[in-house]
């Protein structure tokens, strides 16, 4: 097995909104050979193939735009922006190389047409986003058809490829994307029949939209043999129902594509199934830095690529030999019905989150939610919100709080009253 | 030799009768026509659905058998014992994935341990001496990631996981090779018999052959009827498995049998030749021939199951659910008969160890052709076959800078999940036998097939096959 192996400053493993700011950021600081690498063909992450409005940052003085609101920047648009910063800068972006394992604490091997490669770097960064799970993952029984797919699928088969998609299509899940999915579906002239949610009441207005929404009724079996035919719904009532159609889409459900930090032996947290990190975006591994949604499965691009430029700072730190310690922080744990936190280690340095707060979810709805955060029984910040929390949509809590971790002391609890 | 593989319009009928028509491109059917291949015969293989293997071969436990606990003296125990070698061998030259990782027949309480030195014994009266027993602390050490309460295991080191894809593809494209007419999308409605042999009706038109072997699987006992034969009804044992990611396979070092029961084999625990790890199987009798589903209580059962025997297997992601049925007849042993006057075969009632037993099979179904009468002549050496590798225990074309220095579509990763390149996708198109569907992409190459479910590669993986689609 033959490898070139080479050297570099700093190591991005892809090319999405994170890991192009990030990029973009270092390369215009100055920090030496910054490279990128991309195992799609195209970069430019998921916004390639989001056809949809409201990329890019909020502007100043006007309303916060909504993330699938129409107007703003189109995600081709948003990611073409964004290689072009990033190559502006002078990083190296290297398309069409996969990251195939781990040779080193920081040294990655590589497969690219051109052969095999092995990367050392002072600094890596991960940014390999995340993914809706598939059917197989949610474990819908029934048959196995043509015409099941997540959003991600069903884009870039609408917007990169203009395959044929179907004719009648049912959309499962409440998160923004389903909004997405139905409006790529529309593009391909599919009639959508339903949005189903498990959930009794949607955070979505739709009576706009026409679209029939079916709330508390969860999927219960795929039928058709060579194609999809229809969908079995339990409702809440616990009746049963088969709704007819010819394609399903199964949205949301993000998680984070963890396999790389996995392979590396990086601490996960429990709650975001991505590694655990500080606010300085420090895992477990001196030089192994993360950011985008391979932490937090998910939040907008623009979140995203905020991480990214904020990750610059430590990663030039690191490259300075002025870093701290990585994993010298304490583990930051969430109580039930709490799902996770984001940055979930305390940290070292009295670095703050970008924007100086926190990102959680929440498994179920939470009206106007007392946090509270405590250390061994002694409370270190409470926090109302003024909002109800709702499941699958991001809520915040500030992190003024971290200085009164004591580093020696147990792990920091977050729980919701 | 001229490859005739036809996939749609009326049969050819310019040459005249074939020698032998085998009805059934499974496992068993491909592996029969393969034996035949070897002989100066004109055959035909004949296969209702589009593909070869798409029954019970594509979906089963994909486990190599020694056939340590089959019920000795039959003949199952001989032909899945012989099968093992030769499948083993045959695997070892064509490049079919095929990992000895070794079974642990693993005993959760007291009445379970004290029958593990009755297996041990049934091994021994089965011919296979390798077998022993290991206590608590050895299963433990081999084993860290069981579940609590295991109290010793039979360990059995010549079970071992294979491909069950590449297994009927190879002995298809061999047979085809040298010579054997493969009829796909071609589904037999009737036969006709007359002392000279038979003519099959089917979808595609009539069929005259001297020779005819039954080896229709979930339909051999359908099959059998059109020749007036009554000799056992197959009932579909539907087994559900689930298949957990690769990142799993790290908890599993053996194929993990529980201690059967009266109510059958049990669930298992073992990992692919994928790298990954599968659960199951369930065992349901079913009327419904075509009732591979999945179900909430399968599912449900599994997972009870493999809790207990790996409970860390649960937090992991799950590739694949799928459902195969067995064809079982009601008989503890497989229904293989020769109808002497009838120049007909039938093999009925291969059941979850027909994959190991498919050469051994063939062996014996050839000679009882001999016995019908049939003048098989010399049997000559089939060119060798090799196929490209798809398992995880040598280099996969993505790891290999010779490949991708002579062709960098080696280097172009498609599928990322799966790691399968643009160079193996493409050539599986100009392949003896190239696929017919998404799904049949898949099990030549796994493309689509890993965590993401074609998240990332879906849409691309279906442009290349519209592309260069047959």
């Amino acid at each position: 097995m033959t490898r070139t192996e080479r050297h570099v400053d700093v190591l991005i493993v892809g090319a999405g909104p994170a890991g192009l700011a990030a990029g973009a950021e270092l390369a215009d600081a100055g920090a030496g050979h910054v490279e990128i690498l991309e195992r799609e063909q195209e970069a430019g992450g998921i916004p390639r193939h989001c056809h949809h409005g409201g990329f890019g940052e909020r502007r100043t003085g006007g309303r916060p735009r909504g993330p699938y609101a129409r107007g703003g920047t189109d995600g081709p648009a948003y990611a073409r922006r964004s290689v072009a910063a990033a190559v502006r800068a002078g990083a190296v972006l290297r398309t069409g190389v996969t990251v195939t394992g781990w040779a080193g604490p920081r040294t990655l091997d590589t497969t690219g047409p051109t052969g095999l490669g092995r990367i050392t770097a002072t600094a890596v960064l991960l940014a390999t986003g995340a993914r809706e799970r598939p059917r197989t993952a949610r474990l819908i029984p029934g048959t196995r058809p043509a015409g099941v797919y997540t959003t991600g699928e069903l884009q870039q088969a609408v917007h990169l490829y203009g395959q044929r998609i179907g004719t009648r299509a049912v959309v499962v899940g409440d998160e923004p994307v389903a909004r997405s999915a139905v409006a790529t579906l529309r593009a391909a002239g599919v009639q959508v029949a339903a949005l189903v949610t498990g959930r009794p009441d949607t955070p979505f207005r739709v009576r706009r939209s026409g679209l029939p929404m079916l709330t508390g009724a969860v999927v219960t079996a795929l039928h058709g043999r060579t194609r999809l035919s229809g969908v079995e719904l339990r409702h809440d009532d616990g009746r049963t129902t088969t709704l007819r159609c010819d394609t399903v889409v199964l949205t949301g459900d993000f998680v984070p594509d963890n396999e790389l930090a996995r392979r590396g032996g990086l601490t996960l947290d429990p709650g975001t199934r991505g590694p655990a990190y500080d606010a300085a975006f420090r895992t477990s591994r001196p030089g192994v830095f993360a950011a985008g949604n391979l932490l937090h499965a998910v939040e907008r691009a623009h979140v995203a690529a905020l991480e990214g430029r904020a990750v610059a700072v430590p990663v030039l730190h690191r490259l300075a030999g002025t870093d701290l310690p990585a994993g010298a922080g304490q583990p930051l744990l969430v109580d039930a019905p709490l799902r996770w936190i984001a940055p979930n280690v305390t940290g070292s340095g009295g670095e703050r989150p970008p924007g100086g707060r926190f990102v959680l979810r929440t498994d179920r709805r939470l009206p106007r939610p007392l946090l509270l955060v405590s250390q061994g029984g002694r409370e270190l910040h409470r926090q109302r919100l003024l909002l109800p929390a709702v499941p699958d949509r991001p809520f915040h809590l500030a992190a003024e709080w971290l200085d009164r971790v004591d580093p020696l002391g147990p792990a920091v609890r977050v729980s919701a009253l | 030799m001229t490859v005739t593989v036809t996939t749609a319009g009326l049969l050819p009928t310019g040459d005249g009768p074939y020698d032998v028509t085998v009805v059934g491109a499974g496992v068993v059917g491909a592996a029969i026509a393969r034996e035949l291949a070897g002989y100066r015969l004109r055959t035909a293989l004949v296969e209702a659905a589009d593909d070869i293997g798409e029954g019970t071969s594509k979906a089963n436990t994909a486990i190599l058998h020694t056939g340590f606990d089959a019920v000795p003296g039959s003949l199952e125990a001989r032909l899945v014992r012989e099968g093992h070698g030769l499948l083993a061998a045959y695997a070892a030259r064509t490049g079919i994935p095929l990992e000895r990782v070794g079974a642990l027949l693993v005993a959760w309480d007291d009445e379970q341990r004290a029958v593990l030195p009755e297996l041990l014994a049934k091994a021994v009266r089965n011919g296979y001496h390798a077998a022993r027993l290991i206590g608590a602390a050895e299963l433990r050490a081999r084993e860290p990631h069981l579940g609590p309460g295991a109290l010793g295991a039979l360990e059995v080191p010549d079970e071992s996981i294979i491909c069950p894809w590449t297994t009927p593809l190879a002995f298809a494209t061999q047979a085809v090779r040298a010579g054997v007419h493969l009829h796909l999308g071609c589904r037999v409605r009737g036969v006709g018999s007359d002392a000279d042999g038979h003519t099959l009706s089917t979808s595609r038109g009539p069929l005259r052959t001297r020779y005819l072997i039954n080896a229709a699987g979930l339909y051999a006992d359908e099959f059998d009827r059109f020749l007036g034969h009554e000799e056992f009804t197959v009932t579909p044992r539907r087994g559900q498995l689930i298949v957990f990611d690769k990142l799993a396979r790290g908890l599993v070092d053996h194929i993990l049998l529980p201690v059967p029961t009266a109510a059958g084999k049990g669930v298992l625990v073992a990992p692919t030749v994928f790298g990954n790890v599968l659960l199951g199987p369930t065992s349901e009798d079913l009327d419904d021939r075509t009732a591979t589903g999945s179900t909430a209580e399968g599912i449900r059962l599994l997972r009870e199951k493999g809790r207990r025997i790996v409970p860390a297997l649960l937090d992991e992601e799950v590739t694949a659910v799928y459902a195969g049925l067995r064809a079982a007849t009601g008989q503890e042993d497989y229904r293989i008969r020769h109808h002497p006057g009838r120049r007909y075969v039938t093999v009925g009632g291969i059941r979850s160890t027909g994959l190991t037993a498919s050469m051994a099979i063939a062996g014996h179904v050839t000679g009882l052709l001999a016995e019908l009468g049939l003048d098989l002549g010399e049997r000559r050496e089939l060119p060798e076959l090799t196929l490209p590798n798809i398992g995880e225990a040598f280099p996969r074309p993505y790891l290999r800078a010779d490949l991708i220095a002579r062709d960098p579509a080696y280097g172009t990763l498609v599928c990322h999940c799966e790691q399968v390149t643009l160079g193996e996708i493409r050539d599986a198109f100009s392949t003896t036998l190239p696929p017919r569907s998404v799904d049949g992409l898949r099990r030549r190459t796994r493309a689509r097939g890993g965590r993401c479910q074609g998240f990332y590669c879906g849409a691309a993986v279906r442009a290349l096959f519209e592309k260069e689609r047959p």
